[in-house]
């Protein structure tokens, strides 16, 4: 068994696809037909088998894809993976978190083993097997959150937490929505969210860091956020923007199908035990319009909160060149028929 | 047409003399006016324990007026990367309630700051006072490079040439604000060319 892991790329000629079973596993992020920003933070418990939520760190069919895809992202830009002086000791507390994580949800695709603190860790996806002292840098070939996170699908931020703030103090951003790590780095919670619209008037922030300085070890928390991507393209960073900012104006009524994808973040919390931080992965999960709307449901509801999306939320998100294109599109899938209460397809 | 303004971006107050016995004084072009308003407030005496490092034009404007203010040291560097070196060691090797006051431009102040916070200064002790120019400093988040005196909107990277927004958005770290490329969607959309950060 295990998952069968597709090859497919997200440059140049964008042949990630999403199986069946993967569609119907997308968390389509829209439980009403409206959006607007809340602070919809809850706990992140194990969720139905067969969803991205059956396992806390989910690893799926695109995992390898997804780590090759990292690693280019990398050797042409170093600058992706940051950790200030003072991290270190958080990178470790998020190596063996993510190591008892995958290892614990797919035993036939991650091993590790512990003896005190000698430590081996076998990745057969990526055919890693590799012996180390856990606390020694030196005795890996990257820091210790370098070198988890060059195994683990998603961005990871590390947040030190002091003066009753959060500081956004070490990252691995490759797959980011337009946000530059290498800029924000060493900001507080207020600093780095402050490009974002509409969300500090309404008191947003002020919510999200009281519930984040207080979580717990062992209970880690959850939300989902959401964007669209034109091709299935993982790096969309401010760093690349005028490399792909052009494929915004690529879109016609003949290749939205394939061209638009709605890309949704699941975001997760978690106390780190040894520093304290609060490590805050982001995992980016991508679909294209065709695939979304072989799920009527999702296809309706989608036309229906892009439609009435408020403008600063449709210009924040990067939407406007295609927002007209892609709802005239969407609009023949909406009979206007109601849609079922939640996130799941009927 | 500048946004409203972000939380990311600094605010400045006003010189105004702390208790304590060691001062140092970081200042360019009209801050020096912001150094000499302050003194009008402060106790006597109270320049008998500064350092007072001032970036002077070619004319030599404003050292007569900081001269009067007799202060322990009167420094006088020809330019910011010129100071650095000096900088960077009296900060680290400061002792504890020394008190740092940041005065002129935007430009001036970020990069002093920037020196003080990696000697470990916490940037809400620091006083500043913006006064003179609203040039700003930027980086060019596609190559990097920072071009200093940013006067326009949008601006032109020095190092890539990508015609750039400057952002409100602002970096300590750094000493920058942020240029994201203006029409990377389009590279044929040219936006007008403003003056606005006089």
């Amino acid at each position: 068994m295990g998952i069968t892991f597709r090859k497919e790329t997200f440059r140049d000629d964008f042949t990630f696809r999403n199986s069946p079973e993967h569609i119907r596993r997308f968390p389509f992020p829209f439980h009403e037909d409206s959006y607007m920003y809340a602070v919809n933070i809850e706990p992140h418990v194990v969720g139905p088998k067969g969803s991205v939520l059956e396992n806390l760190i989910d690893v799926d069919e695109h995992y390898v894809a997804e780590m090759q895809d990292r690693a280019l992202v990398l050797a042409e830009d170093p600058l992706r993976c940051q950790s200030l002086r003072h991290m270190t000791l958080a990178g470790w507390d998020l190596l063996e978190l993510l190591m008892e994580q995958q290892a614990l949800g797919y035993p036939e695709h991650f091993t590790l083993t512990r003896d005190g603190d000698r430590w081996r860790w076998i990745n057969r996806p990526l055919g890693i097997d590799d012996t180390f002292t856990f606390g020694d840098t030196s005795t890996l070939p990257y820091g210790p959150m370098e070198y988890i996170t060059r195994q683990s699908q998603g961005d990871f931020c590390i947040l030190d937490q002091r003066d009753g703030n959060l500081w956004m103090d070490a990252g691995m951003v490759t797959t980011q929505a337009d946000w530059s790590l290498d800029f924000d780095i060493g900001m507080n919670f207020f600093e780095w969210h402050a490009p974002v619209p509409l969300a500090h008037e309404k008191g947003i922030f002020v919510r999200a860091l009281k519930f984040l300085t207080n979580i717990q070890q062992g209970k880690p928390a959850r939300r989902l956020n959401w964007t669209m991507t034109i091709n299935p393209r993982l790096d969309t960073s401010p760093e690349n923007y005028h490399k792909w900012g052009p494929d915004r104006a690529t879109v016609t009524p003949e290749n939205v199908g394939d061209k638009v994808h709605l890309r949704v973040e699941l975001q997760s919390f978690w106390r780190l035990p040894r520093s304290n931080g609060i490590v805050f992965p982001i995992r980016c999960y991508l679909i294209k319009m065709d695939e979304l709307v072989t799920q009527p449901k999702w296809a309706r509801r989608l036309h229906r909160v892009i439609r009435d999306l408020p403008e600063e939320l449709a210009t924040y998100k990067g939407l406007t060149r295609y927002r007209p294109t892609l709802l005239e599109w969407l609009s023949k899938l909406d009979d206007g028929s109601p849609t079922s209460p939640g996130f799941g397809p009927d | 047409m500048a946004a409203k303004t972000i939380i990311s971006r600094p605010i400045y107050g006003k010189l105004s003399p702390q208790p304590g016995k060691h001062h140092l004084f970081v200042a360019d072009a009209e801050g020096a006016l912001a150094i000499t308003d302050m003194a009008a407030r402060a106790p006597v005496g109270f320049f008998d324990g500064a350092e007072i490092v001032f970036i002077a034009g070619p004319d030599g404007k404003y050292v007569a007026a900081l001269e009067a203010l007799k202060p322990a040291q009167l420094h006088l560097p020809p330019s910011f990367a010129s100071l650095l070196p000096r900088l960077k060691q009296t900060l680290t090797n400061a002792h504890m309630g020394l008190r740092l006051y940041l005065a002129g431009t935007e430009g001036l102040i970020g990069q002093a700051m920037q020196v003080a916070l990696e000697a470990g200064i916490d940037h809400t002790s620091m006083q500043t006072e913006h006064r003179g120019s609203l040039a700003r400093r930027m980086q060019c988040v596609h190559c990097k490079g920072i071009t200093e005196n940013v006067t326009t909107q949008p601006a032109t990277c020095s190092h890539c040439g990508l015609l750039l927004l400057v952002r409100d958005h602002y970096s300590r770290r750094l000493a920058a604000f942020q240029g994201v490329c203006i029409n990377a969607e389009d590279r044929s959309e040219i936006p007008p060319t403003e003056e606005i950060f006089q």
